[in-house]
């Protein structure tokens, strides 16, 4: 069967305020990317982007000057989308319906919008995973903070994990940031005392220093036929297996009522499993974790879902140094979210694709495989 | 904790969720009940996921429910509150879940598992919302 690979990875700086516009981002991402895999747009046939993204497609090909799209899709669940677009390019070249698919997420959400901003009134329920909205705004969960908290603190009760628990991930995603030129906080370390002097932004799971950042920036991603890629100007980095879930009852973020214990995350543990049926690989099998890290907790509770530690004992598992650049399974070694930038999962996507090449500025030694996590989604990539 | 001046925003209504609002504005926590199979479902749709059934019945609740797990908005403070709401997921003893509010309680006593009863606190647009008090606080 054709196999499909990453042949291209783009992006824009990632900043406070672009300057230009959610389209322009868009633009110069999927344009970066072409370049980057030695590829035009006439070679693109397809299109994905998210639910969420401010750009359409009308606009991209207007851009870029693309003559013919085969396919476009969008893909809901937020920033779930991010992993699940691989999925959605890889099934897509798979198919035979594509041979070159471009994924991009571009996004002001920092100077245009404010994402993380409370609201007063929400989309009226309807795609776009918005409804949730309706049973959260008139209590105060307004932001997606406050949206997280409720399933955070559920996970400090089930483990006695404390907020200096979750922590330890702000502060280990800073010293990576510290160290890669193209993250915000570049140079800027953080410690434990300074992540537990930081204001609270919902108690008593999560402070400031628990949030990832409100970025503005763009990110395109490229996927072809793997016997196309093996002509292109990359070491193409297949993808072993890709796989997406949407259990009963789930919701992107209040996710609260599929009716097992908040503490876990049954969707991730999906994820883990038909990876395995996939591949034969684990995620602890890989020697990059790219995880999504929107807050702090996240992280825990995705370790614990994908076969990394036990459950209640991703803080040890962190405490042992796990996830270092040099420990068992390193952990975003361009720093996150938190330390380098918001574009919703997709500059983890790069990042990933950078280890697996060899070319990350935190390399992590010896890669052969990386795993890509969005929560409801999850992929194995590996170079050759 | 509800100033006059300043009131929590007003509810979406959509056609499959109407019934919630228009209940909590009567004083009433209602839970939408499959007609045929009788299991209660929320958020509520309009068709039962057992039996696919689309007689929803709205029901009405005891009231009584018990704390999940809390969370308190702190900054950016949220819109239409005087203070920071202690937000909770409420598991009716009925079996639904729900977020709501927990009010007539200091911060540092909340605690998963509290035995709470619902009432109702005025929206604007004239709505109301259901809340839950601790059993036993002095309303």
């Amino acid at each position: 069967m054709t196999r499909a690979a990453i042949v291209g990875i783009g992006q824009t700086e990632f900043s406070k305020a672009s300057g230009r516009s959610e389209l322009q981002l868009a633009a110069e991402a999927v344009l970066a990317a072409l370049d980057d895999a030695g590829l035009t747009a006439a070679d693109v046939d397809g299109l994905i982007t998210f639910t969420l993204d401010g750009s359409d497609e009308v606009g991209v090909t207007r851009c870029l000057g693309i003559p013919d799209l085969k396919y476009t899709s969008r893909i809901p669940q937020g920033g779930a989308a991010s992993v699940a677009s691989i999925f959605h390019a890889m099934s897509a070249v798979m198919a035979g319906v594509c041979d070159v698919v471009v994924v991009w997420r571009a996004m002001n959400e920092r100077s245009q919008f404010r994402f993380g901003q409370p609201i007063a009134r929400g989309n009226i329920p309807a795609g776009g995973g918005s409804s949730f909205m309706e049973w959260c705004l008139p209590f105060g969960a307004q932001s997606p903070a406050s949206w997280e908290a409720l399933t955070a603190q559920a996970y400090m009760h089930r483990y006695g994990a404390t907020n200096e628990d979750f922590g330890l991930v702000s502060v280990l995603l800073r010293k990576h940031a510290a160290t890669n030129p193209q993250a915000w906080f570049y140079g800027k370390p953080i410690t434990l005392e300074d992540h537990q002097a930081s204001r609270w932004i919902v108690a008593p799971s999560l402070r400031l220093l628990d949030c990832c950042q409100e970025s503005d920036g763009g990110v395109a991603v490229v996927i072809a036929r793997e016997d196309r890629a093996r002509d292109l100007k990359q070491t193409p980095v297949t993808i072993h297996g890709a796989v997406t879930t949407l259990p009963f009852n789930h919701e992107i973020i209040s996710d609260y009522y599929h009716g097992h214990d908040l503490a876990q995350l049954p969707m991730a543990q999906r994820v883990a499993a038909r990876l395995k049926d996939l591949t034969g690989m684990s995620p602890p099998d890989t020697q990059v974790a790219m995880i999504y890290d929107n807050f702090t907790p996240q992280i825990l509770m995705q370790l614990e879902a994908y076969g990394y530690c036990g459950h209640g004992e991703a803080k040890d598992y962190i405490r042992d140094g796990n996830l270092e650049l040099d420990g068992s399974s390193p952990l975003s070694p361009n720093g996150g979210h938190i330390g380098e930038g918001y574009i919703h999962g997709m500059n983890l996507i790069t990042e990933g694709v950078r280890q697996a090449r060899g070319t990350a500025a935190n390399q992590v030694a010896n890669v052969k495989t990386v795993f890509l996590a969005s929560g409801v989604a999850g992929a194995i990539i590996g170079a050759g | 904790m509800a100033d006059a001046a300043i009131l929590r925003p007003e509810p979406v209504f959509t056609p499959d969720s109407a019934f919630f609002w228009e209940g909590a504005a009567r004083g009433e926590l209602l839970i939408k009940q499959c007609g045929a199979c009788l299991r209660y479902w929320h958020p509520p749709r309009p068709m039962c996921p057992a039996c696919n059934a689309t007689r929803m019945v709205p029901a009405r609740m005891s009231g009584f429910g018990t704390v999940y797990s809390w969370a308190m908005p702190i900054h950016p403070f949220p819109h239409g509150f005087s203070a920071p709401p202690i937000v909770v997921l409420v598991d009716l003893d009925e079996g639904p879940r729900i977020v709501s509010n927990l009010v007539g309680v200091d911060p540092r006593n909340v605690q998963n598992g509290l035995r709470v009863h619902v009432e109702f606190e005025p929206a604007q647009g004239g709505r109301s919302v259901p809340v839950f008090r601790p059993l036993g606080a002095a309303p």
